[in-house]
Order: C-alpha cells, then sequence, then structure tokens
C-alpha cells in the first residue's frame, strides 16, 4: 500500500508500484490538469511539484511518490491567484492551453529557488518544458512580471 | 463571398436556450451556389445567438479552439454589432453538424469565412430588438436605438433591456440583410481591440478540458499497436502475457483500412484496460506477427535520390509565362541550385486521443478535432451506421496544425467501443503520434535562371516534386494538387520568361496538411533562390526583392485559397510588408558579419501578405540562436491584435522548428523518430528570443492569420545563416550542415 499527500489530501494507492504518478492523477484521481505529452521526461507537460521541487509526473512512478507531498496545478493555489497564474493572465501567455500547466508549475518552482531569475535562469529552469504554439516569449514574461524583475 | 439568411428559430439548440430565448440561426452559402436560382444543397445555419429574456447572451462557437483563440473572436464580432457587455456573454461549443456550415477549422479561414455572417448575426438582432421596443411603445422604430443592452427612446425618454424586449422580439419577422445597419468601425468595443480568450481561466487554473481529459462513467481504456509500416496487416496475435497485465481486459483487432486511406482507422491491435498506464503496459507485451507489405521498400533517404532526378527532367507545366527554354538557349549566366525540405511530423502537445460510446446503434463522441463533420462521416462510414446518428462533441484541442483534421483515431474509439460495450477512450502515445501520423510531404525542388548584366533574371525556371496530398483519397494520385497554388503556381515576380513545373512522386506514408502546408517548401526554395541570385549580383536583399515583386499591380495567378474577389494578388501589399520590415528591423544600419547575420523573406499565403527578417548568431560550436525575428504583416482587417500578434510569435518559432531541426526518415518502411529526442522542436533558448510584428492597417477583407507566418521563416533564417557564414544551406533542417 502506497500512501502519498496530493494538494494536501491523503491518498492510498495499491495498484501497480510502477505507475507513473501522472496516470494515478489523471486516470485514478481525476486531476486531468496535468498532461501527457511525452512518457519520457523530454517535454514537461506533466510538471507536478514533489515535496516543493519540479518533478515529470510521467517518470516519477507511484513508489518514489509514498510519502511524498505532490502538488498539481488545482492545487498550487486554492484560488488559482498565484503570482505566477496572475501574470500568466495578464501577459496573455497561453495560444492552446495544453503545456501551459506544466510551464506554470515550473516557473512556480523557478521562483522558490531563484526569487529573481535572470533570464539564462529562465532558459535553463523552463528548457525542459515545450510549447508547441511557441509563446515562450510570453512565457519570460511573465516569470519576470511575477518575479517582479525587469523585462 | 457569401451570403446569410435567417432561418426558423425553432427546432435546435433546446439544449442550450430556454423556451423563451430569442434564437437566430443564420445560413451562409456561396452566393455562386445560389446563382442559377436551384434548390440549394441544404442550407446550413452556422451562427447562432440566444438572447434570453434574463439578459443573458449565448453564442455558439462552431469553429474549433486550437490556440488560435477563434473561441473568443467570433463570438466577440456578433457581441460587438449587437452592443452588449462581453461579461454577458456565454460560450458555447458546437456540436459537428452540417446546419453550421464549414466546421473544419483550417486553411487559416475561420475570421475570413464567418467575420460577416457574425456581424449580420448581432446587427439582426439588435434590429428586432429595436423594433420590439418600437411596437411596445407605438413610436416609429427609426426612433429607437438599441445600445449598451437597451433600447431607447430619445424623444420620450423610455428605455427597455435587451432583456425585456425577448420575447415581443421572437413574434417579430427577421429583418432582410438590406434593413441592417452596422456599426461604424469608430463605434467598434471589441473588434480591433480584442479581449483575453475565453478559455484562459481555465488553463491556468488546469480546469479546462482537453479530449485527453473527456471522462465519461464505465469508460475503459485503449492503446492500439499500429502496423509499424503504412499498409501493414495482422497475421498473428499471441496476448497471452499482454492479458496477464494487471488492470488489462482484453485485446481486440481493428481493421485495415481499405484503400484510399482517407481518414480511416490504420488497423491493428488494441490492449483496452482499466487505466492508460494498464493499456500501454499491456500494448508492450503484445507479441503481434505482422504482414508489413509493399512499402517495407520505402526509404526516405533513396526516395530523395528519386525525386533529385525527377526535378532535373522537364515536367508537367504548372504556369507558363513568355519562354523560358528560348531565353536559356541565348546562353549568359545562369544559376541553378537544388532544395530539399523532409518529412514533418506534426506533434502537437497532445496526442490524439477520443472517448465514443457506441449504444443502440450511435456513437456518441467526445474529441479534440479541428474538424467535427469529418468525424460524423468517418465514424459513420467505419461502422456502417447513418452520419445523423453520430453525436461529436468539440473540446479544446491541445495543438493540431492539421493533424487534428483527420479523425482516424475517433473511428478507432467508435469501433471498439461497439465491441467492449462501454464508453472507450483511445489515447496515442506520442511515439504513436510521431511514427502513425498524416506527413508533410518531402519536397525537392530544382530552380534555374537567367540573368542580366544587373543580375536580375530573364528567364526563370522552378521544378518542384512531392508526395500528394491528393494520395489520401486517390491511390493513382502522383502529382501536385492544391499544393501548387501554394507558393508555386503565383511566384509573384516580375520576370519576363516563367515557368513552373510540378514532376510526379509517389507516396508510402499518409500525407497531410501541416500549418502551411506546401508554402513551407515553396518558400523555402524560392526565396533561397532569390538571395542567391542578389548574393551572385552583388546587390541588397531588400533593394533586389522589390526589383523582383516589380512595380505594384494585380497578379493573375491561380492561388490557394483563390483570389475571390477582394482578395487578388496585389504586389504593392507585397512591396510594403518589405518596405516596412526593412524598417522596423533597422536593414538600412544592420551589417552581417562572421557569426552575425541578417535574413529576409517575403511570402503571400491565405491571402496574407507576411515578410520576415531574422538575425541569427552563430556561436564557435555552430550552435544557431535567433535574437530576434521582425514580422511586417499585412492581413487585412484585424479583429482580435493581440491574437493575430500571439499567432505570429508562435509561427516564428514553428518556423525555426521545422527549418533547424525537423525531420521525419524512413527506413524499410518504418518511421525512424519516436519522441522529442529524436524529433525535436524549438525549446525555449532555441525558440527566436524576440519577436516584433507590426499590423499594417487597412481597409481590406480579413484574411489568414494562423498559418501564413510559418512560410518566410526557413528561407529568411537560412538566408540570414549565409550572410553569417557564407555557407549556404539548400537541404533542410539546418541541423544537417556544420556551420563551423
Amino acid at each position: 500500500m502506497i500512501e502519498l499527500k496530493v494538494n494536501g489530501a491523503s491518498h492510498r494507492f495499491d495498484g501497480d508500484p510502477d505507475m507513473p504518478l501522472l496516470w494515478y492523477l489523471r486516470d485514478l484521481l481525476a486531476l486531468t490538469g496535468t498532461k501527457y505529452g511525452c512518457g519520457m521526461g523530454l517535454c514537461g507537460s506533466c510538471t507536478v511539484h514533489v515535496n516543493g521541487g519540479a518533478a515529470r509526473s510521467c517518470v516519477t512512478s507511484m513508489k518514489d511518490a509514498a510519502g511524498k507531498n505532490v502538488t498539481t496545478i488545482e492545487g498550487l493555489d486554492r484560488n488559482h491567484q498565484h503570482p505566477v497564474q496572475v501574470a500568466w493572465e495578464k501577459v496573455n501567455v497561453a495560444q492552446c492551453g495544453y503545456c501551459q500547466a506544466g510551464q506554470i508549475m515550473q516557473a512556480a518552482a523557478l521562483l522558490v529557488r531563484k526569487p529573481k531569475p535572470t533570464d539564462r535562469d529562465i532558459d535553463e529552469a523552463m528548457e525542459g518544458n515545450i510549447c508547441r504554439c511557441g509563446t515562450y516569449s510570453r512565457i519570460r514574461q511573465a516569470i519576470k512580471m511575477a518575479a517582479g524583475v525587469k523585462a | 463571398m457569401t451570403r446569410i439568411d435567417f432561418v426558423s428559430r425553432r427546432g435546435f439548440l433546446e439544449t442550450v436556450f430556454s423556451a423563451g430565448a430569442l434564437v437566430i440561426g443564420a445560413q451562409i452559402l456561396p452566393d455562386e451556389a445560389r446563382a442559377d436560382g436551384t434548390a440549394a444543397p441544404a442550407w446550413q445555419p452556422t451562427v447562432y445567438l440566444g438572447l434570453e429574456p434574463d439578459g443573458r447572451v449565448i453564442v455558439t462557437a462552431h469553429r474549433s479552439e486550437m490556440g488560435t483563440g477563434i473561441r473568443t473572436a467570433l463570438p466577440m464580432v456578433l457581441a460587438d454589432e449587437l452592443d452588449v457587455d462581453w461579461n454577458r456573454v456565454r460560450i458555447e461549443q458546437a456540436i459537428g453538424d452540417r446546419k453550421y456550415g464549414d466546421q473544419n477549422t483550417d486553411g487559416s479561414t475561420s475570421i475570413r469565412s464567418f467575420y460577416e455572417a457574425m456581424r449580420q448575426s448581432g446587427a439582426t438582432a439588435r434590429l428586432m430588438l429595436e423594433r420590439a421596443a418600437a411596437a411596445k411603445w407605438r413610436v416609429p422604430a427609426s426612433e429607437c436605438v438599441a445600445r449598451n443592452e437597451q433600447v431607447a427612446h430619445a424623444a420620450s425618454g423610455r428605455k427597455a433591456s435587451y432583456g425585456e424586449l425577448v420575447s415581443l422580439a421572437t413574434k417579430l419577422p427577421i429583418p432582410k440583410k438590406e434593413e441592417l445597419k452596422y456599426k461604424s468601425p469608430s463605434e467598434f468595443k471589441y473588434i480591433g481591440k480584442g479581449l483575453p480568450i475565453t478559455d484562459q481561466p481555465g488553463i491556468v487554473s488546469g480546469t479546462a478540458v482537453f479530449g485527453l481529459d473527456a471522462r465519461v462513467p464505465n469508460m475503459v481504456y485503449a492503446s492500439i499497436e499500429h502496423p509499424p509500416v503504412f499498409g501493414g496487416k495482422v497475421k498473428s496475435i499471441d496476448d497471452t502475457e499482454a492479458r496477464q497485465v494487471r488492470g488489462v481486459q482484453q485485446t481486440l483487432q481493428i481493421p485495415p483500412f481499405k484503400p484510399p486511406y482517407a481518414f480511416q482507422p490504420l488497423g491493428g491491435v488494441a490492449v483496452v484496460a482499466d487505466n492508460t498506464w494498464a493499456a500501454m503496459q499491456g500494448r508492450k507485451r503484445l507479441k503481434v506477427n505482422w504482414e508489413l507489405g509493399p512499402n517495407t521498400a520505402y526509404d526516405s533517404a533513396s526516395y530523395k535520390q528519386v525525386l533529385f532526378e525527377t526535378v532535373r527532367k522537364p515536367q508537367k507545366v504548372a504556369r507558363n509565362v513568355g519562354d523560358v527554354d528560348a531565353e536559356f538557349a541565348k546562353g549568359g549566366r545562369i544559376h541553378e541550385a537544388e532544395y530539399y525540405a523532409p518529412m514533418l511530423a506534426h506533434a502537437p502537445m497532445e496526442p490524439v486521443n477520443a472517448v465514443a460510446e457506441f449504444k443502440n446503434g450511435k456513437v456518441t463522441a467526445w474529441a479534440p478535432t479541428q474538424n467535427p463533420q469529418a468525424v460524423q462521416d468517418t465514424v459513420a462510414k467505419a461502422l456502417g451506421i447513418k452520419n445523423e446518428d453520430v453525436t461529436c462533441h468539440v473540446t479544446l484541442l491541445g495543438g493540431a496544425f492539421g493533424r487534428k483534421s483527420k479523425p482516424d483515431y475517433v473511428a478507432e474509439a467508435a469501433l471498439l467501443s461497439r465491441q467492449v460495450g462501454k464508453p472507450v477512450k483511445v489515447v496515442w502515445s506520442r511515439e504513436d503520434d510521431m511514427q502513425f501520423d498524416f506527413y508533410h510531404a518531402v519536397a525537392a525542388m530544382y530552380m534555374k535562371a537567367a540573368v542580366d548584366a544587373k543580375g536580375r533574371p530573364t528567364a526563370w525556371l522552378q521544378r518542384c516534386a512531392f508526395p500528394p496530398i491528393e494520395s489520401q483519397n486517390d491511390v493513382a494520385a502522383r502529382f501536385g494538387g492544391f499544393e501548387q497554388g501554394m507558393g508555386w503556381s503565383d511566384v509573384p515576380f516580375d520576370i519576363p520568361n516563367h515557368r513552373a513545373e510540378n514532376g510526379p512522386a509517389e507516396a508510402h506514408v499518409r500525407i497531410g496538411w501541416l500549418r502551411s502546408v506546401a508554402n513551407i517548401y515553396h518558400a523555402f526554395a524560392v526565396q533561397s533562390f532569390a538571395d542567391e541570385l542578389a548574393t551572385a549580383a552583388n546587390r541588397d536583399r531588400v533593394e533586389y526583392l522589390l526589383d523582383l515583386v516589380g512595380k505594384s499591380r494585380k497578379l493573375d495567378v491561380q492561388s490557394i485559397p483563390l483570389n475571390t474577389p477582394g482578395y487578388g494578388f496585389d504586389t504593392g501589399r507585397l512591396r510594403n510588408v518589405i518596405e516596412k520590415v526593412a524598417e522596423q528591423s533597422g536593414w538600412a544600419k544592420k551589417k552581417s558579419r562572421p557569426g552575425h547575420g541578417y535574413g529576409i523573406a517575403v511570402h503571400r499565403s491565405f491571402q496574407t501578405y507576411v515578410a520576415a527578417v531574422v538575425e541569427v548568431e552563430i556561436d564557435p560550436k555552430g550552435t544557431v540562436r535567433i535574437p530576434r525575428v521582425d514580422y511586417a504583416v499585412d492581413t487585412g482587417l484585424v479583429v482580435h491584435p493581440d491574437r493575430v500578434r500571439s499567432q505570429f510569435e508562435g509561427a516564428a518559432v514553428f518556423g525555426t522548428s521545422l527549418a533547424v531541426m525537423g525531420e521525419i526518415t524512413a527506413q524499410a518502411g518504418r518511421i525512424q523518430q519516436t519522441n522529442y529526442h529524436n524529433y525535436p522542436v524549438a525549446r525555449i533558448s532555441e525558440a527566436p528570443r524576440e519577436v516584433h510584428v507590426q499590423l499594417i492597417q487597412n481597409d481590406a477583407p480579413p484574411a489568414g492569420v494562423g498559418e501564413p507566418g510559418v512560410p518566410p521563416i526557413a528561407p529568411a533564417l537560412c538566408n540570414a545563416i549565409f550572410a553569417a557564414t557564407g555557407k549556404r544551406i539548400r537541404e533542410l533542417p539546418i541541423k544537417k550542415t556544420k556551420l563551423v
């Protein structure tokens, strides 16, 4: 039996311990804000926070998530008003929107580590998150807005 | 041109609107279809507006949202013309139904085709509300003015809200088009200004529903093993181990398609399970023995040589001006070059997927689809049921780029649901997505020019070959169809002797359209070759391009979409975007130097004129960086400037991906790329750092936006790389060439 916390609530799981956290969140908990994009940790669409740090849920198995605190986009802020979410709306970042939950989770984790990120910090932190619509310049702008640094 | 009529307010959308609502359905169809007076083939309502007695406004969005903002932009036009507050508007996504007219959200057509219809719907309702007020107050309708959700009669000071007038308005006849009064542009509240997209709060909170997020009770999950080679068939299956995987329920076969392949499922073996992971795990343990079929002979490396051999010989003439052969025969300075652009995959972030439920002979599907009517057709055909017995709900699309116009994946879900007896969710893995796509075609181009003393062409010959999209519907198709009107037979240069040709090419994989389609390889060859000629002539690229385009005039060329009235090919507008982008980018002062270069390209597609200047940096390791892209865009009337800009910002990145790193190859008929590590797309550090988009203001009718930003990027970037390194890229992707 695997026990873990998701967005503050305790859960128990007795299925395949190799199941990636992604599919547990999506199929079993119906937390579908976390997206599938590649299954190999290549695109970042599935990014969640595990004990506060950004993690690719598609390559994080349930046994590795055991005992951990998992936060998904749905639980990032109770009112969906995390500074990164607010900035994302102000800058109108999203086009199709599919990758954006992963981008937002990645950006939020970056700002915990580096409250005032440089362009290089942003490149490094966001390099693993693909946006096929190509919203990168607005992602950069929104991160800077959320951090209160000059664009 | 479109013409709009209004139909009965009864009988549709009962579920969306209350019984007391004023519902106006617009019908739309081309004028020419009616010119002969024959009964039109089913007049098809496309636009619906509902006004509830409590003042709420409900607009049905019938086009698919895949990132352009169309679910906001079209309803916004209607709300503006009706003069209601945006916060009152509720947007309902339409199911697939012919009564809405064309729902295939591709070809950058949504605003072009439905801007007028939306304004007409709004203006019609507004006039009816004024007339309802006039009847109520017994005053002339001309004295009643509808503004800001209320109708006012100035002389008597009376006012009534739209909601109060709804029940009266429903009893009035629908006004004629000639009676409508439209807002003047100065009165627009939203058109030309824009609003945040309606789906934004859902996107940032993770609650927006994409196809992959659709859930219905008792749903099971399926992962499908497709034939590894296009056209392959199952010989035998051993599913013993697959069925032992925890959570796996059963395995099922999907029959192979019958040629031509069209949108049919590829066939294969499905593993049905309790959840996505179990289905994927079961599939890994499936043992399938395949009859691979004739396409095992397909090898993209040798096929490249076949295409080049084709374009080195005379081929079918697509367009001819003067006599290039006579001019070439005179001798003098001749330039030749060959270009190559490989196959590409769409790779939207959301792989294709669908939920379908077969029940009592009917199918209900939930799908991220660009074309819900094609879902109806494809599912109906696959199951042998009637088209109207297929209901397709359209979710948000996690990117599409043309892939999600082809609903093979929805038919898979429907076929499986019929066998399982439960709703089935089909999920393609990223590997499935890349290996079984409808690929953007590989293309080879041969270019030849004779030039005068100033380096200006006196003769220009261009020849291309690519497996055509028509191979979807015709196994014998070899020549380009509408692709030729995408930057090939409509090259806008003023050259006295000019011939465009197209040679045959056979398809060995499924071919499909990808964002901007054939414009990608055509613009790459034409705009690169123009740069080569300018180099040979030692002339400034901007000045040379303007000289090639020649004086302002209307061109008589075949473009796709066709140059309907109002959308002719105007070289003056093309010249203007070249001049504007040069000005914006500071072209005259920018000097390329080793490792740092500037390139320009211009291309008109989807009736939009676009020029781009790309700035490139090549570091000592040969890595390409793009500090800046400048666009000048003439797309006629702009409804939503921010979303137009965002489409061009995105197109610069999409163009970068295909130019720098995009390539799909095949060996023994098998696609060799599987995921983003071997089919990379641009990441944040590889994408253009800044994209500046200048929208040129004019009164021309609205043109395409989603696609036209893509074609100029590859040639402008390659031209910039030449300026920075002296290396001429004639073969995409750029990463295959060592730059230092």
